[in-house]
């Protein structure tokens, strides 16, 4: 107990640098927090994804469409359960900094595959029933105001012309990994207007989604999907839903490994502000130790106060910068809701805080402890400030 | 009565470890200010070579990039025919309808793919960038299964070397040239006979035209009529407005990430460098007192701990530099969000650069370093004296 206090009384010694101290390692903490939480909203996709779909593209790339004949045959491969398909459609509503993802899909099949969107059942029959309703989801919704029965309108850009479409549903997600920022509709819809304005791209899908009875056999199902299609116009690609989404963070691999990176080096700049501070201090207590060491005081004790220390300024800048990162990361999923519709911060990221926290207590205790601790009686006795 | 530069400098040299440590703080702040720096201007010179002023880029109106666009073959050849397209020396339109698609191609290395944009020119497309060069091998035949590969994709995907083969759309295209386009978005592309490809991938649209102006001057009233044409869907663009549009997202995006980080880390930096100049003041306070006894001013007395904390900068800025400067050695290469395709692009170092971030240095030491310099020239004389 009474270390405790001695740890209390000689880190606020000189308040002002212990206050800048815990300061610079709030601010290291919140940017760390904030920047590993980035990281994880980047995975959202991945993590979101369930075992139990697989998805099915062009195998030259997305933007190549699959018939729509193809369903039947996909069907008819031994372990699949449901087959859905859509189309990415890329439309802007009013302007293109609205950015909001949108999809044409086919409603029965998409809402069996996906459970975790949940849509009260009388929206669902609504949307079901309105060729061109769509459902949105519940952040989208409050974003731009809209509510059940609104007209919205959209740009195409992949699809050209305007497309008005009704609000008939707002999703919510089964838990805080869904994405709620999305915008279905009809398939059909699409499919129709294409076939009067450009027949040639009509009855054209840009993916499917299939349901398989069994996760394990995956790699299978997916072996005689391709098989099927091999040497036609438009061999497939099947894989699963995680390694789907993994092949977009893949893509943008070289941003997500400098956020990374950062995060470190931020880790690493505290690490040295507070490794100077403990060096200060340390030089300047020289003398004290000498004369805790002729009162018979061993190295660890000497060691211990250094450390204890440390450990509690940097503990205490944790704390705070920890407390700051949740509604940091709030204002920031508000703000940035277009880029990062999944936001916020994990238990692993708060784990990951402290251990950087204990990490730069430690280091920057060590090199100050280690002269402390060897220096002789009289030369420490002997040395001014 | 001015206290020695020298003075300052040996201070810091006194304290050898503190230095270094403050000074390590502030270089990493300072490599990080370069690098965003970098970046943001090797991005910007990639998308500003890639077009040239006096070409224009139609594309299928409300797309937003080559990729989604399709032009109709009657579409195309009308645009041919407009009187602002330049004439050649050989008594051609300098004009060319291409097909521009995105096809996935595993990097070498690993078995991850990326999407590369494969590009089928025209006989016009080379000689209206002159930014491309063929550096090996020789252009593709017409009408054969032959392609040439930018020199960045040649170097990262597999199968796109020289000799080499790509399977895409049930044929074997062989790699029979690299061309270089320096720094700009071209390197990443894949060019083929436009018709061969659109044979290929099953289009019967092209994705844009190109062509040069005769008159650059020309271009706002060929943009008024042309997109009031009722018998054309399509929108015009200069060349290099079209290539700056297609990167500002991602230009955005990179400056706020880059904006926000710096200002966090130079908080933590300067942060760093208060507490080692206050610390300075502290264990100075005698030997503050003695300078004033001795007749220094209070004027010379900030000014020497200013020029210290800004030395400490100075230390830091250049050591972030210095090694900020190996940066160009890299060659970033993502997924630019709007094209979905692959851009690569490297750091470059500019004079500007340079300043920007040796001042950037100097501010942080001055920040650090005003308030304990105001407190060390404020001390009284004799209670600077008593302390021991």
């Amino acid at each position: 107990m009474g270390l405790l206090k001695l740890f209390l009384r000689n880190a606020f010694r000189h308040k002002l640098r212990t206050g800048l101290t815990v300061l610079g390692i709030t601010i290291a903490i919140l940017a760390f927090g904030m920047l590993r939480t980035m990281v994880n909203a980047w995975y959202a996709g991945v993590e979101a994804s369930s075992a139990n779909r697989l998805v099915i593209r062009n195998a030259i790339s997305l933007v190549f469409p699959l018939p729509l004949a193809y369903k039947d045959k996909i069907r008819q491969v031994s372990g699949v359960t449901l087959v859905s398909w859509g189309n990415w459609f890329g439309g802007v509503y009013i302007e293109e900094k609205n950015f909001f993802p949108n999809f044409a899909v086919d409603p029965r099949s998409f809402l069996a595959l996906y459970p975790e969107y949940l849509i009260p059942d009388p929206q669902k029959a609504a949307f079901f029933g309105d060729r061109k309703g769509a459902v949105v989801g519940k952040k989208l919704a409050d974003k731009f105001g809209w509510k059940v029965g609104d007209t919205v309108t959209l740009k195409g850009t992949i699809f050209p012309g305007n497309w008005e479409f009704t609000v008939r549903g707002i999703y919510r997600g089964k838990d805080r990994s869904v994405d709620e920022t999305q915008f279905f509709f009809h398939w059909e819809y699409l499919d129709e207007t294409m076939k009067k304005t450009a027949p040639r791209r009509a009855g054209q899908v840009g993916y499917y989604i299939i349901g398989i009875a069994n996760p394990n056999l995956a790699g299978e199902v997916s072996a005689a999907i391709d098989a099927a299609f091999k040497n036609s116009l438009a061999e497939t690609l099947t894989e699963t839903e995680k390694a789907f989404q993994m092949s977009f963070v893949s893509m943008t691999e070289a941003i997500l490994i400098a956020i990374q990176l950062v995060s470190i080096v931020i880790i690493v700049i505290i690490m040295a502000v507070v490794a100077n501070t403990m060096a200060m201090t340390a030089r300047e207590r020289i003398g004290e130790y000498a004369v805790f060491k002729t009162l018979g005081f061993g190295g660890w004790f000497i060691a211990g106060l250094i450390f204890g220390e440390s450990l509690f300024i940097s503990l205490l800048g944790t704390a705070i910068g920890i407390g700051l990162t949740f509604p940091a990361a709030e204002a920031f999923a508000d703000y940035l809701g277009t880029y990062f519709p999944i936001f916020f911060v994990e238990r692993e990221t708060v784990l990951m805080d402290l251990a950087a926290g204990v990490l730069v207590g430690v280091v920057a205790a060590l090199f100050p402890t280690w002269r402390a601790v060897n220096i002789r009686i009289a030369e420490g006795l002997r040395r001014i400030g | 009565m001015r206290v020695p530069v020298s003075y300052s400098f040996r201070n810091l040299w006194t304290r050898r470890l503190t230095t270094i440590l403050t000074a390590a703080g502030m270089a990493l702040v300072v490599f990080v200010f370069a690098a965003i720096l970098m970046l943001a201007e090797g991005l910007q010179k990639t998308l500003v070579e890639t077009g040239s002023w006096d070409n224009v880029v139609l594309i299928r109106k409300g797309s937003q990039s080559e990729v989604q666009s399709g032009i109709e073959r009657l579409q195309a050849s009308i645009l041919e025919t407009q009187p602002e397209v330049a004439v050649g020396a050989d008594g051609r339109r300098v004009l060319a309808k291409e097909v521009v698609v995105l096809i996935s191609l595993p990097r070498r290395g690993t078995d991850k793919p990326s999407n590369v944009i494969i590009r089928g020119i025209g006989d016009q497309s080379m000689a209206m960038r002159p930014q491309v060069r063929l550096t090996e091998g020789r252009m593709p035949r017409r009408g054969s299964a032959e392609i040439l590969a930018g020199a960045s994709v040649a170097q990262r995907f597999s199968g796109a070397g020289i000799g080499e083969t790509l399977r895409f759309g049930m044929r074997d295209w062989t790699v029979v040239g690299i061309f270089d386009a320096g720094s700009t978005g071209f390197s990443s592309e894949i060019w083929g006979d436009a018709d061969q490809l659109m044979q290929t991938f099953r289009r019967q649209a092209y994705s844009s035209v190109i062509f040069r102006l005769s008159d650059p001057s020309a271009f706002d009233a060929f943009k008024a009529r042309v997109e009031s044409d009722p018998r054309l869907t399509v929108e015009a663009k200069r060349e290099t407005r079209f290539y700056a549009d297609q990167s500002e997202v991602m230009a955005k995006f990179l400056r706020i990430l880059g904006m926000s980080l710096t200002i966090i880390f130079s908080l933590g930096a300067v942060i760093g460098a208060m507490i080692t100049m206050y610390a300075a003041v502290a264990n100075r306070t005698a030997e503050i007192g003695t300078l004033r006894a001795l007749g220094f001013q209070r004027r010379s007395i900030l000014a020497a701990f200013l020029v210290e904390s800004l030395l400490l900068g100075l230390i830091g800025g250049a050591a972030g530099l210095f090694f900020a400067s190996f940066l160009q050695l890299f060659t970033i290469s993502t997924l630019n969000f709007q094209t979905f395709s692959e851009l690569a692009f490297s750091f470059t170092l500019t004079a500007g650069i340079v300043w920007q971030a040796l001042l950037f240095s100097l501010v942080m030491g001055f920040v650090g370093g005003v308030l304990p310099a105001l407190r060390a020239s404020r001390m009284k004389i004799v209670d600077a004296l008593r302390t021991t």
